[in-house]
C-alpha cells in the first residue's frame, strides 16, 4: 500500500476504534446505575461489546502505521484533539432517555456501516465488521425496543424521550463526517461512502421514531461538526483525563 | 405491611443448550414485555455462550404443584419399577434418553 494510502487507512481505522471506545467508556459509566438490575447487566455488556472492538481496531491501526504503537498507547497516550471519536459519543449520558437516544443513533449507523464494510477489500476491516454486525444487530434490536416503549409509552416516558432526541439530534449529522482521504480508500473498494449512508440511516430513524408516536428532527437542522480534523466537544476531554489517569501516574503499568 | 413490589413482572427463563436438547430452568428476570424479557434473558444467562435457544413465560402463567401434593402426585410411583425404561438395552445411536 502507498504512504498516502497508508495514512488514510490509519485515519479511518483510528476513527472507528475511537468511535468504539468512548461509546464503550459513556456507557460502562451505567455500570451499578442503571434504571433495574438486568439493564444494567446489558449496558455492561453492551460497553464490553465496543471496548472490545476499539481493541481490535486500535491494534489493527498500530499495525497499519508500523511504529510499534499498541492499543494501549491510542487509548492511554494520546490527546484530546488526536481522538477522532464522532461528537456524538462523548456527549453526557443523561438520564436513561438521553443514553438511549444516543445509542439508537450510533446503533443504525454501526448497522449500515459495517454491513458494507463487511464487503471491504481489506480482510481484517471486512473480517472486523463481519463479527461485529452480530454485536451491532443486537444493539440496534435493544435500542430500538426502547425508543418504541419510551416513546409510546407514558406521557413522562414520551417527553423524555423526544427531549433526549432533540437534545442530542445536533451530534448526529458528525457521525457521517467524511475527508479527502476517505475518498482513496473508497476508490480502492476499502471503505462504502459513509455520507450516503446518511439517506438509509434517516429513513430508518423515522420509520422507528414514526412508530414510537415521536417527532422526527429536521435534518437539515443545525449541525455540529469537526471530529475527523479533532475539533470536539469539552466533554471529551474529561472522558481522557478520566480514562487516562492510571496510566499517567503510572507510564508502562501492566493490569 | 406488605411488601410492595416496584419491579416489572417475572419471566421465568429456559435455555435451549444444545440443539435437539430440551430447554432448561435457567432462572428469571424482570421485564415489561415479551421482547425485554427476551433481551433480559440473553443479557443474564447467555453471556458465557450457555444456549442456542431461549423461552421465556411469565411466571404466572406457570402452575406449580404444592409441596403437600407430594404423596398423592409422586409417592405411588415409587413401588412401580417397571414403569422404568431401564430393562431395556438401548441402541447406541440414542443420546439423549
Amino acid at each position: 500500500m502507498n504512504p498516502t494510502n497508508q495514512t488514510a487507512l490509519l485515519d479511518f481505522v483510528t476513527r472507528l476504534g475511537d468511535n468504539s471506545l468512548i461509546a464503550g467508556h459513556r456507557l460502562s459509566e451505567w455500570c451499578s446505575k442503571a434504571p433495574y438490575l438486568e439493564e444494567d447487566i446489558a449496558m455492561t455488556n453492551m460497553a464490553l461489546d465496543f471496548v472490545g472492538a476499539s481493541r481490535i481496531l486500535l491494534t489493527y491501526a498500530g499495525e497499519v502505521e508500523g511504529k510499534g504503537r499498541t492499543e494501549d498507547d491510542f487509548a492511554f497516550v494520546r490527546k484530546n484533539e488526536e481522538f477522532r471519536n464522532a461528537l456524538l459519543l462523548e456527549q453526557p449520558n443523561g438520564d436513561f432517555a438521553v443514553t438511549t437516544a444516543k445509542h439508537f443513533f450510533y446503533a443504525t449507523f454501526n448497522y449500515l456501516l459495517f454491513s458494507e464494510l463487511q464487503k471491504s477489500k481489506d480482510e481484517t476491516l471486512a473480517g472486523f465488521a463481519a463479527k461485529a454486525l452480530k454485536e451491532v444487530t443486537y444493539h440496534l434490536r435493544h435500542a430500538n425496543e426502547w425508543v418504541l416503549r419510551l416513546g409510546d409509552g407514558t406521557a413522562e416516558s414520551k417527553t423524555r424521550m423526544q427531549n433526549g432526541i432533540n437534545e442530542v439530534w445536533r451530534f448526529t449529522v458528525d457521525l457521517f463526517a467524511t475527508t479527502e482521504a476517505d475518498l482513496l480508500l473508497e476508490q480502492e473498494g476499502i471503505i462504502p461512502n459513509v455520507p450516503e449512508l446518511k439517506t438509509k440511516w434517516y429513513e430508518m430513524i423515522s420509520d422507528i421514531l414514526e412508530k414510537a408516536t415521536l417527532a422526527i428532527p429536521d435534518l437539515n437542522a443545525f449541525q455540529q461538526k469537526g471530529s475527523r480534523e479533532g475539533k470536539h466537544t469539552e466533554h471529551l476531554s474529561y472522558i481522557v483525563s478520566e480514562m487516562q489517569s492510571i496510566a499517567r501516574v503510572y507510564p508502562g503499568v501492566k493490569w | 405491611m406488605t411488601k410492595i413490589d416496584t419491579q416489572f413482572p417475572l419471566w421465568e427463563v429456559f435455555i435451549q443448550a444444545k440443539s435437539g436438547t430440551p430447554h432448561k430452568h435457567a432462572g428469571s428476570v424482570h421485564a415489561a414485555d415479551k421482547e425485554m424479557a427476551l433481551q433480559n434473558a440473553r443479557d443474564t444467562y447467555s453471556r458465557r455462550s450457555e444456549g442456542t435457544n431461549i423461552w421465556v413465560v411469565p411466571a404466572e402463567f406457570i402452575t406449580a404443584s404444592s409441596p403437600e401434593d407430594q404423596g398423592a402426585f409422586f409417592e405411588p410411583s415409587n413401588d412401580k419399577p417397571y414403569r422404568h425404561p431401564t430393562f431395556y438395552i438401548i441402541p447406541d445411536g440414542v443420546k439423549f434418553i
